[in-house]
């Protein structure tokens, strides 16, 4: 991005006036509004996630707002920033559930921030929206996980990059609990498909140096590599990969590479060929989509960042949610969740979403792409995929009155442990 | 054998990486006794002045070798002149004021130029094939450098009369200042000297690394652990600590894994200053610079 000093002044002071905004139409029609928080991260390590997620967010909302807003009252938008620090994500949870009394709350990149903040949630009764790309396995009846989890995405590029490339797979992840699990599900669709993890390392999010492990890779002489590597430092991994010349030799297909906008963070020559799977890409060729990213660019700037899973699911759910007050008629918690489970739907920019009422995760669309100078370019669309991972251990038509995590997600129902 | 050859280039490249990280902040710690914990900002700054400039079609060795040294030197002499020199002999003020400068720099570069920066560049010089296996040539080239700026230092500091006033006014201030040498100048001089290492560094790993506003991070624990373990010689110290902990950790990053390799490093580093608390040049090679 080039710097002059209009663009700093519009930016600083375009984000001022979200800062500000919330609280001045807050007062100004204080008593007929609904009010909305969302706590993501805008600084701090995790913040190449959370700043498009929080544009996302508030674009969908002024969208509701301009069009008459929701029942009549316009959203009350209030966004916090926890800096990529849990301790904050608690301390927000509470201000937004208990101070500010929020009819809703959209929130969380980690897990493990999820997690923090979900507890608080039920306690007080309010309804929370989790709208990351995750491992799968939430179970609760308070909570909306809006974004893939692995039977939707892993289970389509595991075959497909088999196919193309062969079966010997060599699995590359984050050492937390994302990289472990979704490691796992690789691994097992590995199986399911007829191949073999030749073996699976897992990497602390600060090593920056995966040369040692690039040689083992040319050592085990794979067909591919699986790469389930998250954030800044892993960046690495893939520009010493190319630096080798590996990426000439051994293709990569990766869940995670994309999200943080990685590919742009890399050369083209390093990135080319490449191939993700995710339930959005900014280059879905719809008109919907066409329009979103026309909307987003416009109100953001040409060179806003690039609009991946995360920060276009953001904006879905703001819409999900709006669905389903309009048909409760109501923003009473109990009446939403009702109205979310008939289920509801929304044709958005990654086309139709609708809950999955037993599980509260989305059916969605997945799209299978490759990287080439920069961009992806979509090969395959899987409509309306279910959250068949979480579905193995969650039912809560059968039993609603529930509020857990599985953290094996089914790898035990799935008989991968 | 081949695959001997190249882990052990891999392992050597492992140890330079670390020399490369570290010597920024032994100048100037090991120096001026200031703990730097903006550190890896100076080396986040070095790859963004890369990343900008190649953006902008400047040449890439131009870019590495000339334009992020004098950059973040002049970066640094600054943030002596309006911070660093008011806090000198006050330890714990300089950590504080370091760290906010830090969280400074990473704010200031997200505003600027947004939360990632698109980059066009690739590390140069290829793949180099070694039997059935292939090393990266910009890795070797990188072990050729830092050793020749390992050397540069040790020369810098041993017979130029920079280096001669620099390590006097370190030693004893007010004789150096009696004798006609401006303090003031040399402190300075020295930090500028410090950041435009760092941010050499940062030039040089730009083109096989991620460059964010907050990658600072995942350097400066490294950096430090290193440059704690050298002990007070600056050269000798962050050397034989970068060979120590890196090859340790290249080993076994191969042999059993990245987590361990990771753990490994920290355990040795434990070990070693609790057996040796003022490092390994506390102990040996201590009339080394």
């Amino acid at each position: 991005m080039k710097l002059d000093r209009r663009r700093f002044l519009q930016t600083t002071s375009a984000t001022a006036a979200v800062l500000a905004a919330p609280g001045i139409i807050g007062r100004a029609i204080a008593a007929d509004t609904i009010k909305m928080v969302g706590i993501l991260d805008q600084s701090g390590g995790l913040d190449i996630y959370g700043k498009p997620m929080v544009d996302a967010t508030v674009l969908a909302v002024e969208e509701i707002n301009a069009a008459g807003g929701l029942l009549g009252k316009q959203i009350d938008l209030k966004m916090y920033d926890p800096q990529s620090t849990i301790q904050f994500y608690t301390q927000y949870a509470t201000q937004a559930a208990a101070g500010d009394k929020a009819d809703v709350v959209h929130a969380g990149i980690t897990s493990a921030s999820r997690e923090a903040i979900r507890p608080t949630f039920d306690r007080f009764k309010t309804l929370y929206f989790y709208n990351t790309l995750y491992e799968g396995g939430v179970c609760d009846r308070n909570t909306f996980c809006t974004g893939s989890t692995p039977a939707q995405t892993v289970e389509k590029l595991v075959p497909y990059a088999m196919k193309k490339w062969g079966k010997k797979v060599y699995i590359v992840a984050a050492d937390y609990n994302y990289g472990q699990i979704t490691a796992d599900w690789v691994e097992k669709y590995v199986r399911d498909n007829g191949g073999e993890s030749v073996a699976t390392e897992f990497f602390p999010l600060d090593v920056t140096n995966f040369g040692p492990t690039i040689k083992k890779i040319q050592a085990a002489k794979p067909d591919l590599v699986m790469s389930a590597l998250v954030g800044g430092a892993h960046v690495s991994f893939y520009r010493q990969y190319a630096a080798s010349g590996m990426n000439s030799s051994i293709p990569i297909a990766s869940t995670t590479f994309g999200v943080g906008n990685e590919h742009i963070l890399i050369s083209a020559e390093e990135g080319n060929g490449m191939i993700a799977a995710y339930s959005y890409f900014e280059e879905i060729d719809t008109p919907a989509n066409k329009a979103f990213v026309a909307r987003f660019k416009a109100k953001y700037g040409a060179d806003a960042p690039y609009l991946n899973e995360l920060a276009a699911r953001s904006y879905e759910a703001v819409y999900l949610w709006a669905e389903g007050v309009k048909k409760a008629g109501t923003v009473e918690r109990m009446a939403v969740i009702e109205a979310l489970e008939t289920p509801v739907s929304y044709d958005g920019p990654s086309g139709k979403l609708e809950i999955e009422p037993k599980t509260h995760h989305a059916v969605q669309n997945v799209y299978l792409a490759e990287l080439q100078n920069q961009k992806f370019n979509i090969l395959e669309t899987y409509a309306q995929q279910q959250p068949a991972d979480t579905l193995l251990v969650c039912d809560l038509k059968a039993n609603p009155n529930q509020a857990k995590f599985y953290f094996e997600n089914g790898l035990e129902a799935a008989g991968i442990k | 054998m081949d695959l001997a050859i190249a882990l052990a280039l891999q392992v050597i490249y492992g140890i330079a990486n670390l020399v490369l990280v570290s010597l920024g902040l032994a100048i100037i710690f090991g120096m001026m006794r200031v703990i730097n914990l903006a550190h890896g900002e100076f080396i986040m700054l070095g790859g963004y002045t890369v990343v900008v400039s190649t953006n902008h079609g400047v040449n890439l060795w131009f870019a590495m070798f000339i334009l992020a040294p004098v950059v973040v030197g002049l970066i640094g002499v600054i943030v002596e002149r309006v911070l660093i020199r008011f806090l000198y002999g006050r330890m714990v003020d300089t950590l504080l004021a370091t760290w906010g400068l830090s969280l400074l720099f990473i704010g200031l570069i997200t505003t600027i130029f947004g939360a990632q920066t698109a980059t066009t560049i690739s590390a140069p010089l290829g793949p180099v094939p070694i039997g059935d296996y292939t090393t990266s040539g910009y890795e070797l080239f990188l072990i050729f450098i830092a050793i020749v700026l390992s050397v540069l230092v040790y020369i810098g500091l041993k017979f130029t009369k920079l280096g001669l006033v620099a390590r006097g006014t370190m030693q004893a201030a007010d004789m150096a200042s009696a004798l006609g040498v401006s303090t003031s100048k040399v402190y300075a001089i020295t930090f500028g000297l410090g950041a435009a290492v760092s941010g050499f560094a940062g030039a040089l790993l730009a083109p096989i690394t991620g460059v964010l506003p907050t990658i600072g991070a995942t350097y400066i624990a490294k950096a430090f652990i290193t440059v704690i373990s050298g002990g007070a010689a600056i050269l000798a110290g962050t050397t034989s600590a970068s060979v120590l902990l890196g090859g340790i950790n290249g080993i076994v990053s191969f042999g059993i894994g990245p987590t361990m390799g990771e753990v490994a490093l920290l355990v040795v580093a434990i070990i070693l200053l609790r057996l040796m608390p003022r490092g390994i040049t506390g102990r040996f090679f201590r009339k080394s610079s």
